[in-house]
């Protein structure tokens, strides 16, 4: 029973850990450079989620001064943080897909395998270039 | 700054002036020439001065700056390092002049390159011989070899380049392997690195690590082509004669031994390692290096491939004679550096002298070559001689030392190894002497007279014979060496 | 006086502004200019700096008047003062080293933009080394993670893999940006605050606690990254190799250093009380990873023909060195740590510097077969090169040495004969690839006649300032080492 309770109690933890590695599987397993993206976006709102649920206190209301000594309030500052967090996670992603939209235009492609194929062939190129000349 | 530190300096830079001055001389072929004898006057007279001034018991040294606590960059002149810089830079005297006969005789490319490296390469051995502390030995070591891999790469030819890795490969790694962490290894436990008669390892290291650092240092300091790091020196043959006669039989290979005694002297300290024992290994290995060389030096029929594992023989007499540590084993080999060093560049110049002015380089091609050059063949002969170490030349006297060291020292099984060793001798130094005087002449030989070529072994032959009676006046600085 | 109160936080703020007026500017002259005075006013800065540590022992900067623990701290002490100067010299320097460079391996319209981002970097390391705030670390943690990713990118005018190469920093870099954060989150669960100093008073209080360990497994694993610490270098080689030759040189001299220092922190600073973990976590894992990442990254360098990926390798093996250093846990180690953080940064950067004004000078990147031959047609710069590399040997006489020979002063201390082997036996091996290009570029004949630019001497000069504070340094090493002494004395006291 207490193993139920403790799931039962903590579920937003649980949630926030199935969220996080659903998206670290998806950036390291997914070949779409977009989808990997987006991998990431999952995987650093389940951060988001972990800080602000540690934020919150049990019956606490918001933290907005009410004057009366008895008020439980919830922790702020967490939240705060998340807000600062998510800004970097918006730079982030917005730089990343701008990095995408450059290399579509730059390899006609955003699959990693693909990608590869045409880093090495790249590298050959480069090699044959000073080779050839011998 | 006093009047010996300045000459300690001057001693210092000189090769280094004499270097720059190749460069700048480089369209005046003849100005060129003339850079390296008269560098090599400058620094023999000034080394003249500093040992007579170490023989007086004044301290010449030189400090510059603190690099870390215990490590200066500073020269201080031991009494050995006095005699290995008057050995060094009195034969570069000769080997320069002989350089310039030689180089021109073969129309060798790159003249100038050749003789500022030359020049560097010698600013490096008088630096080892005037340093200090390790550190300061360690840094022109590796000046040395950095400085000598473009004589011995000289020709460009792939035999040449490939030679150059062997040289470097060996070299370097033997001293970054092997000897850094022993200079380390001696500066944590001492906090010093200053040379000092009596050693500087500190009573507590324990007893049983001693043979663990020395060996660190008789295989980290490759230079001195001990067994099984021996093969650079050969290899390093294909350089020009010039490069082999000064830097290979004299400079680099004696930097090594030299450093290796220095070490057994002045950082082990002379009583330390003759109680503890804890060279009695390198006494067998060094025996072994002797005689295997030896045997190797009689197959080969290359003259200078020949030299060279006489070299690597000879070498270990004066490694054999710092791991007996006895007081007369340490005389007689700091006494080897110097007569060795006279005989076996008597030898090469010889070989260059038969390769520039007859065109032939193997010892079955000798035959009645005798008459021809007769003054090149009696130089050799004589210099032969005092390497087998027959009196009345000065061979005879380092091995006389060593004889008794290895008495006193009780292994008298290192006797019938030097006994052996001088029969050896016998067989593979006179072979081509005999050849060219004694065999009829098999083809016809186009013998020129280069006469830079030819005078310098007559020199250094002569030298030979009068060190046997000067030689108590070189015993004046050996002594300092062991007499507290 | 006031300025001088604030030096902490003009340190960061002054680039931050002038970035964002660079940013508007068109004429990249006038960008380069705004960006060099500003990089001098921060080595001025850091000067100053150095005086006030060195009287007052640490300097507290507490944000908007808000005292820690609940504004947020800039903390300069005898730590962090020596990697604050670091960074403003190279970046002094490597501003320098832009001026040429960066407008030959980039498009003219997008250079006063570079420079924007560049100054940004520049003020999101000093934001890094000086601040004390666990959360505020990571904000600068992106800063620096972003604006490094765009400059890598600006690579792809010369190189189309760059562009991969910075996505691929983007993505792992945001994965260990992310780890971090986790920790946090667990060490503010534990501790309920994010000021490093109170942190450590809270651990001390609360003893061993699972959550505070978790998180700061989790912390160090994200800052792992951000170093190029061995499993998880794999971003580093390709993201310096394809960046425009300025962009590799500032970044690999300093980017990960100041990641290091952090790591150092973290671990001899914060942490130091929970002592099983640690000494678990130094001797268990970070010394296996870092012998591995010795080998490796030599042993990987020597079979490499690209030079700047081959250095990006010989970086991976040199970060290995430092982490090996720390993992010895003791004062000497964690100042030969200290120690080759500074020398390694001149080292690798000049390097950098090098190969950058050779492939400007053959046109194309540079190769084991694209060089031969040039370091007799660019004999100043092919010399800078060759003393440089000597240093990363450890040759005597240049600051690499210095850094042997502290390090081996260190093991010695621990009587392990096997590290003094790794030591040596890497440091053999490192002479191979660097006489590899040496002979290369020194002694093999060019396949077809080379057509060389003229040395860039903007470029040069300030590869020969490297070079001779690495010649400097290693000739007089007192300041460095002593600088290295005073960070391991003020971390874990001068045991």
């Amino acid at each position: 029973m207490s193993v139920i309770y403790l799931i039962l109690s903590n579920w937003n933890f649980i949630a926030v850990i199935m969220l996080m590695m659903a998206g670290l599987y998806i950036v390291i397993s997914n070949q779409n450079f977009i989808k990997k993206l987006v991998g990431l976006s999952i995987f650093q709102s389940s951060v988001f989620i972990f800080y602000i649920s540690l934020g919150k206190v049990s019956s606490g209301t918001a933290p907005i001064l009410t004057g009366s000594p008895d008020t439980i309030y919830s922790n702020p500052l967490p939240h705060v943080l998340i807000l600062t967090a998510i800004v970097v996670g918006v730079a982030t992603n917005a730089l990343g897909l701008a990095l995408v939209v450059r290399i579509n235009e730059a390899f006609n492609s955003i699959e990693e395998k693909t990608l590869l194929s045409l880093k090495i062939e790249d590298s050959r190129h480069a090699y044959e270039k000073d080779d050839s000349v011998k | 700054m006093s009047n010996l530190q300045l000459i300690l300096a001057f001693s210092l830079a000189t090769p280094l002036i004499s270097a720059l001055a190749v460069i700048f001389c480089h369209n005046y072929k003849s100005l060129r020439d003339i850079c390296g004898p008269i560098g090599g006057v400058i620094t023999f007279i000034t080394a003249l001065v500093i040992a007579s001034a170490i023989i007086n018991g004044q301290v010449v040294s030189l400090t510059l700056w603190q690099i870390a606590p215990g490590i200066e960059f500073s020269f201080r002149v031991t009494a050995l390092g006095a005699l290995f810089g008057l050995v060094a830079s009195g034969l570069w005297i000769l080997a320069s002049i002989y350089s310039v006969g030689y180089m021109r005789g073969s129309n060798e490319k790159n003249q100038t390159r050749f003789n500022f490296y030359y020049a560097v390469a010698i600013h490096a051995a008088m630096a080892i011989s005037y340093s200090g502390n390790l550190m300061m030995l360690f840094i022109f070591y590796e000046v040395l070899t950095f400085s000598t891999y473009p004589l011995v790469t000289h020709n460009q030819t792939k035999t040449a380049k490939d030679a150059g890795r062997l040289y470097m490969g060996i070299l370097v790694s033997t001293s970054l392997l092997l000897f850094l962490p022993a200079i380390l290894w001696v500066w944590v436990v001492s906090g010093t690195l200053e040379f000092t008669r009596g050693g500087i390892i500190p009573i507590d290291f324990p007893p049983s690590l001693l043979p663990f650092l020395l060996a660190m240092f008789a295989f980290g300091i490759g230079k001195a082509a001990l067994m099984p790091f021996h093969r650079w020196l050969p290899a390093a043959m294909v350089a020009p004669t010039p490069v082999s006669a000064l830097l290979h039989a004299v400079a680099v290979v004696k930097a090594g031994v030299f450093s290796l005694l220095t070490i057994v002297v002045y950082v082990f300290g002379i009583d330390l390692l003759f109680s503890s024992g804890s060279a009695f290994w390198l006494v067998w290995l060094a025996a072994f290096t002797i005689l295997a060389s030896s045997i190797v030096a009689i197959m080969k029929d290359d003259l200078k491939a020949r030299l060279a594992y006489s070299t690597i023989s000879q070498l270990s007499y004066i490694v054999l004679g710092g791991a007996l540590a006895t007081y007369a084993a340490i005389e007689g080999a700091a006494l080897h550096i110097v007569m060795h060093a006279i005989a076996k560049i008597t030898l090469f110049f010889c070989a260059g002298a038969i390769y520039v002015n007859a065109h032939v380089k193997k010892i079955s091609e000798l035959d009645g070559l005798g008459t021809r050059l007769p003054h090149v063949f009696i130089a050799f002969f004589i210099a032969s001689l005092s390497i087998i170490g027959i009196p009345p030349l000065g061979g005879s006297w380092s091995k006389f030392m060593l004889m008794v060291g290895s008495v006193d020292s009780g292994m008298t099984l290192i006797l019938a190894v030097l006994a052996i060793s001088s029969l050896l001798n016998v067989f593979y130094l006179l072979e081509p002497c005999a050849r060219a005087f004694f065999k009829p002449a098999q083809q016809e030989f186009h013998v020129e007279n280069h006469i830079l070529t030819i005078l310098p072994p007559i020199i250094t032959a002569t030298l030979c014979l009068l060190l046997f009676f000067a030689v108590d006046w070189i015993r004046l600085l050996t002594n300092l060496m062991v007499i507290p | 006086m006031l300025i001088f109160n604030n030096i902490p936080a003009l340190l960061v703020a002054i680039p931050l502004l002038v970035s964002a007026v660079v940013s508007i500017i068109s004429s990249a002259r006038i960008a380069w200019i705004l960006t060099f005075s500003t990089t001098l006013v921060c080595l001025f800065m850091a000067f100053e700096l150095i005086d006030i540590v060195s009287s007052k022992q640490t300097l507290t900067y507490a944000f908007g008047g808000w005292e820690p623990p609940w504004g947020i701290a800039f903390i300069v002490d005898s730590v962090n003062v020596y990697l604050i100067l670091l960074v403003a010299f190279i970046s002094v320097i490597a501003t320098i080293y832009a001026y040429t460079m960066l407008a030959r391996e980039i498009a003219a319209e997008d250079l006063s933009k570079a420079y924007a981002v560049w100054l940004l970097t520049i003020a999101s390391l000093f934001g890094l080394s000086m601040t004390g705030d666990a959360f505020n670390l990571f904000v600068f943690l992106e800063i620096s993670a972003l604006s490094s990713v765009t400059l890598i990118a600006l690579g792809a005018g010369q190189d189309r893999r760059a562009l991969i190469a910075a996505y691929n920093y983007l993505i792992i870099g945001a994965i260990g940006a992310t780890f971090y954060v986790i920790g946090v989150g667990y060490l503010y669960a534990a501790t309920g605050t994010l000021n490093l100093v109170n942190i450590i008073e809270r651990l001390n209080e609360l003893g061993t606690n699972q959550a505070a360990i978790t998180g700061l497994a989790f912390m160090l694993a994200g800052i792992m990254v951000k170093a190029g610490i061995f499993p998880v270098h794999i971003w580093l080689p390709a993201a310096y190799s394809y960046a425009p030759s300025a962009v590799s040189s500032f970044l690999s001299a300093v980017a990960t250093k100041v990641a290091i220092y952090y790591f150092a922190r973290l671990l001899f600073g914060i942490f130091i009380n929970i002592t099983q973990l640690i000494d678990f976590f130094l001797l268990y894992v970070l010394m296996p990873v870092s012998v591995i990442a010795i080998f490796y990254g030599t042993i990987a360098a020597i079979y490499q023909t690209d030079i700047k990926r081959l250095f990006a390798l010989s970086s991976i093996a040199q970060i290995g060195y430092i982490t090996f250093a720390f993992s010895l846990n003791s004062h000497s180690g964690i100042s030969a740590g200290f120690i080759h953080i500074v020398n390694h940064a001149l080292i690798k950067g000049a390097l950098f510097m090098a190969v950058g004004i050779f492939a400007v000078g053959i046109g194309k990147r540079a190769t084991m077969v694209s060089l031969r031959g040039v370091g007799r047609q660019m004999p100043i710069t092919f010399a800078g090169f060759v003393i440089a590399g000597l240093a990363l040997i450890g040759v005597p006489l240049t600051a690499g040495f210095i850094s042997k020979l502290y390090l081996f002063k260190a093991i010695f201390e621990t009587g392990n004969v096997f590290f003094v082997a790794v030591i040596a036996i890497s440091s053999a091996l490192s002479v191979l690839y660097l006489w590899k290009i040496f002979e290369v570029m020194w002694l093999q004949e060019p396949a077809q006649p080379l057509k060389i630019e003229k040395e860039p001497t903007v470029a040069y000069i300030s590869l020969w300032l490297m070079v001779i504070t690495i010649a400097i340094f290693g000739i007089y090493s007192h300041g460095v080492s002593s600088s290295g002494m005073l960070a391991a004395n003020a971390l874990v006291g001068s045991r």
